[in-house]
């Protein structure tokens, strides 16, 4: 039952180093909504604590509980006893859902996005190509008008339309090339990690990471067989299924043999960088987990390294541009000052600091379709801080937390006045160096 | 579980929502930040005024339920654990700053405003409000006034009870009472302000206060020197004050503490020295200076092996990581902290650690000290486990026996985490049996039924003196 699988699944030890000083509760943006000490870190570890010491049966409150949790990670750091808070959450779901009896519907949507869709690349481009038909035939436009998303829950009406461009292509079949040259002299051998959704849907981003990244002296190989990464897995409680893939990943990029793997999602690379804790107890993956984890990067690091911060383009401007940081970037791979330095070095921007960008947007993977009303109500307290700035551009560097700012700027009918930007589109905007015609689109969808 | 006729009493005052009887809420108010204490209450009401906390005494007296008042849990005495159960009343919906008096320089606040909170609203304004205890960023003011908390800024601006002024209360009978209000002087009858201060909640439950602002400082310096001798370090410390400086931060680290914390952060501290001692001024830009040059030249004359004045503030910020990641280093080594808290004249601040490292020794413990060298205030924190019951009766003798060492020197058994449960035991050491009378006697005039936080402050049992074994 769910007591004896979490007793099975917890780290007990580190379940008892919490030290319940309460210092993650003013980080947590569950707790600052509700108030409740159970709808904070150190409540949820005493929750996993009482069940591991026998002191409550977990019951659906428990259940419940452990669901509100956003994942978000902002307990993390500010932990003084350096409690894996995020670890223990994914442990505690992949207990829950060890015994949960979904109905069959969503098991039956589980299964195919779990197994049939997200490990699935090519099903994945297939799914695009067929969206992409939805959005180009003028088909997407007629449902719009005829009214008849007004059955689907208003989340995922609001997502619908803000859906962008899919394609049926990954990044490296638009290049013809899986190893792109580096431009001048070659800096960096570095692996793209180039995500299941994002080669979907954010396939500009993309190519626009190869483009950065070949300017900025990397040779880059989109290596073969790379999967999904599995953060969706392993935060929905399907670590088991989180390990394959992690396996797929890490031979695929051992083979390419890189220096650096980079990623430029923040909720992806917060996992790449935690393969080595995932199959910590694998011995056959171990070591090849260490040298996976111990190689990845945000593609913002990349490039706050290798270029030279004066050599940006101007934007035409002058434009502000503020910044809301994904959490998994921040909590999970301690990225914070260099998508900032990358933003403040551009000309013609003025950089403004967001108040409480270091909050979770209520995106948090697909939280904000099964916990409408708390995702609703960050992302409202959200975009009031965003409205405050006055910035033309809102730039993110997670393709979940970049939806829902778009998403939200719908919401809070800023539509005139904003965008919002993946980093790396904005700073693709901004290149000037010459000899980009290697990594140019070649095929069109 | 009380019957159902009583929670629906309760639910009619605040609303479902705010009163929670399910498990899972019950065990979320079941601990604080105490290690190793934990018991359930029966229900848990998130009252929103003055008004709904009275109507709950009323119903609490009416059918004697124990009530236990919350801030933000974060004591270190046990003080809001619910032992007998009953009703865990918590304030944290109450967090409205009522005003900021730039007349009479005042705040008025509800008690569950954060300390943190305080000090930005006035900072905003050139204001400020001293204490800072180390957990401001989720302590309530409420929690801080019931426990008289303390912090880095002590020894110079004193603690919480030199800041209130004047509270509003709800009795265990449901009346509201007011104390003191927006005066310097008040000396009409007994001052029940300062009784309510330091009273853990045993007394009334505090629904506004009063709190009294000063300009805030001009700047801010801070510097670090190092030892080779502690009883060198203390000699500072009391030669400074001599010399007629007051700073407004004087802080030390023993040398297990300097260990760990360089093992963590790195930051060069050099650890083959015995203490460090952190040592801040604010004030007047030049008076400031004038302080920091002489404190570094006292510290030189009692043979400080280093001296690091922060120039820039990049310099500050590293001088203080050493002070500030103390307790996280510390808490990373073993799965349980066990934090405390004793209390010496400062000038006896050398002989008491001299005292805890024997007796860690003897004890084959694991107990570093860092603290308030200004004021006293001693944390020796022990790392332990406390799935380990052997060692845990260890550490448990062993804090007995710094707690009547403390006392021997002329200190005391608390100097800002409170009795609670905790200390209840050694009570007795510090006020004498007379003293305890006394207190149960005022208890009594507030609390009759003895409904306000159960076994809290005055043990069943007190504890008999441990014989001390000196070297
Ligand atoms: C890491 C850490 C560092 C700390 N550093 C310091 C420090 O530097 N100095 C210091 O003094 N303390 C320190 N503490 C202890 C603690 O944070 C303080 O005592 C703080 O004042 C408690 O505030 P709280 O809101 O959490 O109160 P709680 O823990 O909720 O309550 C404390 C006591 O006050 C009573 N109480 C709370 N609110 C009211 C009210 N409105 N009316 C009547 N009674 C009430 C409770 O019943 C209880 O007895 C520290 C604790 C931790 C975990
Ligand atoms: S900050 Fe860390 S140790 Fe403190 S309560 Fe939260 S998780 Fe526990
Ligand atoms: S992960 Fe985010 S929502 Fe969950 S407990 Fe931590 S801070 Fe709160």
């Amino acid at each position: 039952m769910l007591k004896e699988a979490l007793i099975d699944k917890l780290d007990y030890e580190e379940l008892a180093n919490c030290m319940r000083c309460g210092f993650c509760q003013p980080a947590c943006p569950t707790f600052r909504e509700t108030g409740y000490e159970a709808a904070s870190p150190r409540g949820r570890i005493a929750l996993m604590k009482a069940v591991a010491d026998g002191v409550m049966e977990p019951d659906q409150d428990f259940v419940d509980q452990m669901n509100l949790c956003l994942g978000c990670r902002a307990c993390e750091p500010v932990c003084p006893a350096g409690v894996p808070y995020g670890q223990l959450i994914e442990q505690t779901r992949e207990a829950i859902e060890q015994v949960q009896e979904h109905p069959p519907w969503v098991k039956a949507v589980r299964k195919i996005a779990f197994t049939h869709l997200f490990p699935r690349q090519d099903r994945l481009y297939r799914l695009g190509s067929l969206l992409h038909l939805y959005q180009r035939s003028g088909l997407q436009k007629v449902v719009q008008k005829l009214g008849v998303l007004r059955v689907l829950p208003k989340q995922l009406r609001e997502m619908e339309a803000i859906m962008p461009e899919a394609t049926g292509k990954g990044v490296s079949e638009y290049l013809g090339a899986r190893v792109i040259p580096a431009v001048g002299e070659r800096k960096r051998r570095v692996g793209m990690f180039h995500g299941c959704i994002m080669d979907v849907l954010f396939n500009e981003t993309n190519l626009n990471t190869v483009r950065l990244l070949a300017e900025a002296g990397c040779e880059v190989v989109i290596a073969e067989g790379q999967v999904c990464c599995g953060a969706l897995h392993a935060h929905s409680g399907e670590r088991e299924a989180a390990k394959d893939l992690a396996r797929k990943n890490i031979a695929a990029f051992r083979e390419a043999d890189v220096d650096v793997i980079v990623s430029n999602a923040g909720g992806c690379g917060a996992l790449l960088q935690e393969y080595d804790h995932l199959l910590a107890h694998d011995p056959d993956w171990e070591e090849d987990a260490k040298w996976f984890s111990s190689r990845v990067k945000d593609i913002s690091e990349v490039l706050a390294e290798l270029v030279e911060p004066d050599s940006w383009g101007a934007l035409p401007g002058p434009v502000r541009v503020t910044y809301q940081s994904s959490c998994h970037l921040r909590n999970g791979m301690k990225v914070t000052k260099e998508p900032v330095s990358l933003l403040q070095s551009i000309p013609g921007a003025t950089y403004v600091p967001l108040r409480e960008g270091d909050r979770c947007c209520g995106s948090a993977g697909i939280y904000n379709l099964v916990q409408p009303e708390m995702a609703g109500n960050l992302l409202d307290e959200k975009m009031g801080h965003v409205a405050a700035t006055q910035a033309d551009i809102l730039v993110t560097s997670n393709p979940g937390c970049l939806l829902q700012m778009k998403a939200g700027i719908k919401r809070a009918g800023l539509e005139d006045r904003m965008e919002a930007v993946h980093l790396v589109d904005l700073l693709a905007r901004v290149r000037t160096k010459t000899g980009t015609a290697s990594v140019e689109r070649r095929g069109s969808s | 579980m009380l019957p159902e006729h009583i929670r629906s009493e309760l639910r009619a005052i605040v609303g479902e929502q705010h009163c929670l009887d399910k498990q899972e809420a019950l065990v979320a108010y079941s601990y604080d930040a105490t290690p190793m204490q934990q018991s359930l209450p029966d229900v848990v009401v998130m009252p929103n005024s003055t008004e709904e906390v009275a109507q709950i005494m009323r119903v609490a007296a009416k059918h004697q339920i124990p009530v236990v008042t919350r801030g933000a849990g974060s004591n270190l005495c046990a003080g809001t654990i619910p032992v007998g159960g009953g009703i865990v009343l918590v304030l944290n919906r109450m967090n409205r700053i009522v005003e900021i008096d730039e007349q009479n320089l005042t705040i008025t606040v509800e008690p569950g405003v954060r300390t943190s909170d305080i000090h930005q609203a006035v900072e905003a304004r050139g204001l400020f409000y001293p204490p800072d205890p180390g957990s401001m960023v989720i302590s309530t003011i409420g929690g801080n006034i019931a426990l008289n908390s303390g912090g880095l800024r002590g020894l110079k601006y004193g603690t919480t009870k030199d800041y209130v002024l004047g509270l509003e209360a709800v009795l265990p009978n449901g009346e509201i009472i007011r104390t003191g209000g927006k005066l310097m002087k008040d000396v009409a009858g007994y001052d029940l302000t300062k009784l309510l201060v330091g009273s853990e909640g045993t007394l009334a439950i505090i629904t506004q206060a009063i709190l009294k602002l000063i300009p805030k400082p001009q700047t801010q310096r801070v510097m670090l020197a190092m030892y080779a001798d502690m009883s060198q370090a203390a000699r500072s410390v009391s030669d400074i004050i001599a010399n007629r400086i007051i700073p407004g931060t004087l802080e030390f680290l023993d040398q297990g503490t300097i260990r760990v914390v360089e093992d963590f952060k790195q930051i060069g501290l050099p650890t083959d020295v015995a203490a460090i001692l952190l040592i801040g001024q604010d004030g007047e830009p030049q008076s400031v200076d004038r302080d920091v040059e002489r404190i570094a030249e006292i510290c030189r004359k009692n043979d400080a092996v280093q001296i690091k004045v922060a120039t820039t503030p990049e310099e500050a910020e590293e001088v203080m990581t050493a002070r500030r990641s103390a307790l996280a280093a510390l808490s990373r080594m073993r799965p349980t902290t066990i934090l405390e808290d004793a209390t010496v004249p400062r000038a006896q601040i050398a002989p008491m650690v001299a005292a805890i490292q024997e007796i860690t020794e003897r004890y084959g413990l694991h107990i570093c000290t860092f603290g308030h060298a200004g004021d006293g205030n001693l944390h020796p924190t022990c790392m332990t486990d406390a799935r380990n019951h052997e060692e845990i009766e260890r550490v448990e003798e062993a804090f007995a026996e710094i707690f009547a060492a403390a006392i021997d020197l002329g200190g005391t058994i608390t100097g800002e985490h409170g009795v609670g449960i905790v200390k209840a035991p050694y009570l007795e050491w510090k006020v004498g049996a007379a003293g305890i009378e006394v207190m149960k006697g005022i208890k009594k005039a507030f609390d009759p039924q003895g409904l306000l936080n159960p076994g809290k402050m005055f043990a069943k049992e007190s504890r008999n003196r441990v014989v001390i074994r000196r070297a």
